[in-house]
């Protein structure tokens, strides 16, 4: 079995060296794999901002003036947002148990509300509760209507979320709970929801990011928020450009922040049999 | 119409059981269809406090969807299941009512089931697994459930674990635990569905042990299985099925050792030679 160049000691030490060897080469890959990645990236911004500064002039006294005035609507995009998918979370649950609902009623009433806040788009709910429901003699204000019409139609999205959620903890668990004498409800309540919690979590935390960006449409019905700051800021003197890629950035960092925080639940999420423990 | 529980000639209690006793566990006429899959043709079973029974058969000859049929988990077409007392009729045709309801979860209560996928809620360590269902169903107390419960761990020798997640668990010893979960809500019976059919074969010992262990102290027991051996050293009887009926019953040494029926011979024939 031996080979002919000698003992087991050198054909080990060969086989380190090679190890090692594979695993430099894999690194310095991944290095340069990064290098390129930044470089992109880096080559992206600065095309983008020369771009911007050949085609307006960067007036900064008026910048001065109009960062913070858009700066200003982000308490309001936050508030928008934060609220509607908490009214959005609470639609969707119940609209869950009405599709997950034996009672045809419940179901009905649960399917023909996906149905329809899914099938339209959301600018127009935002206009037709602005708009249309005064003449049926109900005038809600501006920023009720956005949170009201945000918290519908993304309700009726994380529906079918929460549903799928629901359905994807394993029967096996519904099973061993009644085998245990527990009753419909508390089998629900204690063995199916936490479970299908934690699986619409990283979806719901989707959602919020998308909600930061949608927050933007009720600046049709005069919301002072950040698009309609910015929206306002630049049309007069014709520097929407300037007003608007100040928008864009907010938004973008926004989105970039809560993608970080997400990120993190995600992880603890995964690593977590251990999130709900209780001490004992 | 209620039916009439006839106990077979070849059901006699076993060794351990006190004379005079009363059957814990009485199923009459168990018929099941799924759709026109005819699976269950009339099983009866009658268990005695104290024994361990163990159904043999092939695999799709219905043992499973029997031991299922025993806590209503799967309902029966036809028949009627008495265990500990609570006496519960098919009713394949309406929903039950509240009152239904109640007797079947009232059933289950009585018969703990180990299940071949374990089914350990993953969300709760493994004394919340264990606490879980005698704190909410049987409204006990928290002190008392874990009292109960570390007791039935010390039992499956897993106290060390007590505060571990099923998923950092072997499957030995998730099985283990799930036994545990099924003792701390003191049953009348233990259900197993092929324990250890889904555990791999370095693990199947602990899980037998365990079990031969809780026979020998006087558990009563249903056993699905394929192990023979543990049919053969623990069950006071066999129930060997084909083809959704019982066709052969009695002890081991009669079953395994001289089967009088033909299909119990050739189960057993290839079972032990391949």
């Amino acid at each position: 079995m031996m080979g002919p160049a000698g003992g087991p000691g050198v054909g080990l030490s060969a086989n380190q060296q090679l190890v090692a060897d594979i695993e430099r080469a894999r690194e310095q890959r991944g290095r340069s794999w990064r290098t390129k990645f930044l470089i992109t990236w880096a080559f992206i911004v600065v095309g983008l901002v020369a771009f911007i500064l050949i085609t307006v002039s960067v007036d900064s006294a008026f910048l001065e003036k109009v960062v913070p005035f858009i700066l200003a609507g982000v308490p309001i995009t936050l508030f928008l947002a934060v609220t509607s998918i908490f009214f959005a979370t609470i639609l969707a649950a119940l609209g869950a148990l009405g599709r997950l609902s034996r009672n045809p009623y419940l179901n009905g009433i649960a399917s023909f509300y996906v149905s329809f806040f899914r099938g339209t788009p959301l600018l127009l709910q935002i206009l037709f509760i602005f708009l249309a429901l005064p003449q049926a003699g109900i005038v809600l204000p501006e920023i009720p209507t956005a949170i009201v019409a945000l918290s519908l139609n993304y309700g009726s999205y994380m529906t079918e979320v929460f549903r799928s959620g629901i359905e994807a903890v394993p029967h096996g668990q519904t099973e061993a709970a009644q085998s245990l004498g527990m009753t419909g409800r508390t089998t629900f309540r204690r063995i199916i929801a936490p479970q299908a919690f934690r699986i619409v979590t990283p979806a719901v935390g989707n959602d919020f990011v998308a909600m930061i960006k949608d927050s933007s449409l009720a600046s049709v019905v005069g919301v002072q928020e950040v698009l309609w700051r910015a929206q306002t800021a630049g049309r007069p003197t014709f520097q929407s450009m300037q007003t608007l890629l100040v928008a864009a950035f907010i938004y973008w960092v926004l989105t970039i922040i809560f993608s970080l925080f997400q990120g993190r639940l995600e992880k603890r999420m995964a690593t977590g049999d251990r999130v709900q423990r209780r001490a004992q | 119409m209620t039916l009439q529980h006839v106990i077979g000639p070849s059901e006699l209690p076993g060794a351990l059981v006190k004379p005079g006793a009363e059957p814990i566990v009485k199923a009459t006429a168990i018929e099941k269809h799924f759709d026109d899959n005819h699976v269950l043709r009339g099983c009866s079973m009658t268990v005695f406090p104290g024994e361990t029974v163990t159904i043999l058969g092939r695999s799709g000859s219905g043992k499973s969807t029997f031991l299922r049929c025993l806590n209503f988990l799967e309902e029966p077409t036809a028949g009627m299941v008495d265990i500990g007392g609570v006496v519960v009729q098919a009713e394949p045709l309406k929903r039950r009512d509240r009152a239904g309801q109640a007797r079947i979860r009232q059933l289950r209560i009585h018969a703990g089931m180990v299940f071949q996928e374990f089914n350990l809620f993953p969300h709760l360590s493994v004394i919340g697994n264990l606490i879980e269902a005698p704190i909410h169903v049987k409204g006990v107390g928290k002190k008392e459930a874990i009292e109960l419960a570390e007791g039935n761990l010390a039992r499956v020798g897993l106290s060390e674990k007590r505060d571990e997640y099923p998923s950092r668990l072997s499957g030995g010893q998730r099985q283990r635990v799930a036994i545990a979960r099924a003792l701390t809500m003191e049953p009348d019976v233990l259900l197993f569905d092929e324990p250890t059919s889904a555990l791999d074969p370095s693990l199947v010992g602990e899980v037998l042990k365990v079990m031969e262990s809780l026979a020998h102290e006087g558990r009563t027991m249903i056993v699905v299985t394929h192990e023979m051996a543990f049919a053969r050293e623990a069950a006071d009887r066999v129930y060997f099925m084909d083809e959704g009926l019982f066709v052969e019953v009695g002890p081991p040494e009669q079953v395994i050792g001289n089967p009088q029926d033909e299909r119990t011979r050739t189960f057993l024939a290839r079972f032990l030679h391949g």
